[in-house]
């Protein structure tokens, strides 16, 4: 369970940004998570309120936008979706494949006054 | 606060320390504290509208920034580093015992052990009169870069030798945390399932190594460790085994062997 590491970082990003633009507080945070991210979504909003707690996050409304697993076939060049990072090539049941989205989490904006 | 589930709030971060050495540097955990920086409520006039800022930031980037400052510390000084990662009880202590008492005498080896509490760990390898650090991360389930900057600048480490950093004993969390390793190697022994790379695949995803260690127990648990590879290597089909007993040294030559011709 690393999600409370996960979102001190997102707090610390947060911090710097806003500082940067003289806001004094975040009024909604926009997360892409990953489906191949290793992140529990439940697990980072469970943890959320604890970390958030006295920074310019703490009254943010949390939204996250989830990213599907897409990957490239090293093998028949086949493009599919992914659930977990081990599935197979649909066509050629090929483990060689190159991960194109959904490995990442980012914070991709901020709303601050 | 706890790094695992958020109860608490001071005393937890991370410790380190030589073998012997008493714990004088524990103020850590206040270097992040941006919470009284913010105070703009004076009368001048700051814009208080609505603004959007497009951040398209990765939510990682300070451990990978630091990470990345590590690796250039290390290519720099020719250090091969290897982040050894698994579940608690799989060997990766016994395993760096015996690899050190084997070729110390051979390589320069230090070692950064990383577990949530005691210097046990550090203890063993100063047995054995290799360099070594010991990172406490208190409640916190895995190390991170800026914990091994810290470390390093610890160990005063010679150029052309062997960092070994044994990670915290867990197959969930390191897996996400770049600490500036060369080599990621994790360790699975034979009283575990064979279907635990699928069950934590994104450790196995991230590792370049793969050592089966507890071979010599095999007569006495019910495991299939050609099943165990197939489903490593559907998790990471790039993934370079070794199957050994740090108990009674069988197959240890082979991973000499790589460790000598990689570094």
């Amino acid at each position: 369970m690393h999600e409370l590491s996960i979102a001190t970082s997102i707090v610390k990003i947060a911090e710097d940004e806003t500082l940067k633009v003289n806001a004094s507080d975040v009024t909604k945070i926009e997360l892409e998570i990953g489906a191949l991210s290793g992140i529990e979504i439940d697990a980072l909003k469970f943890v959320w309120s604890s970390a958030v707690k006295d920074s310019v996050l703490e009254k943010a409304v949390l939204e996250i936008v989830k990213i599907k697993g897409m990957a490239i076939c090293e093998n028949c060049n086949t493009e599919f979706e992914l659930e977990n990072i081990y599935d197979v090539c649909i066509k050629c049941n090929s483990n060689f494949k190159n991960i194109t989205q959904g490995k990442g989490m980012k914070i991709k904006r901020l709303e601050v006054i | 606060m706890c790094g695992t589930c958020g109860c608490g709030t001071d005393g937890n971060g991370p410790i380190i320390l030589k073998p012997g050495e008493h714990n004088h540097d524990h103020h850590h955990e206040h270097d992040h504290n941006h919470v009284h920086n913010h105070d703009h409520s004076h009368g001048h006039s700051h814009n208080h509208k609505q603004r959007v800022i497009e951040v398209e930031k990765d939510v990682l980037q300070n451990n990978d920034i630091l990470a990345a400052r590590n690796r250039g510390y290390f290519e720099a000084k020719n250090i091969f580093t290897l982040n050894l990662v698994s579940s608690p009880g799989s060997g990766k202590t016994s395993i760096l015992e015996k690899t050190l008492a084997d070729l110390k005498n051979e390589i320069s080896f230090y070692v950064i052990e990383g577990d949530q509490q005691t210097l046990n760990d550090a203890n063993r390898i100063d047995a054995l009169n290799v360099p070594v650090v010991q990172i406490n991360t208190g409640k916190g389930c895995h190390l991170e870069s800026d914990m091994v900057y810290n470390a390093v600048k610890k160990l005063e480490m010679k150029n052309d030798s062997v960092l070994m950093i044994e990670n915290v004993g867990n197959l969930v969390c390191p897996s996400m945390f770049d600490l500036g390793e060369k080599k990621r190697v994790v360790i699975i022994s034979t009283t575990e399932g064979e279907d635990k790379p699928i069950k934590y695949p994104d450790m196995f995803y991230t590792a370049d190594i793969c050592i089966i260690n507890k071979m010599d127990l095999l007569p006495y648990v019910n495991i299939d460790v050609e099943k165990l590879k197939d489903y490593a290597l559907q998790v990471n089909p790039n993934l370079l085994f070794f199957e050994v007993s740090a108990t009674n040294g069988d197959g240890m030559n082979e991973w000499y062997k790589w460790l000598k011709e990689e570094m």
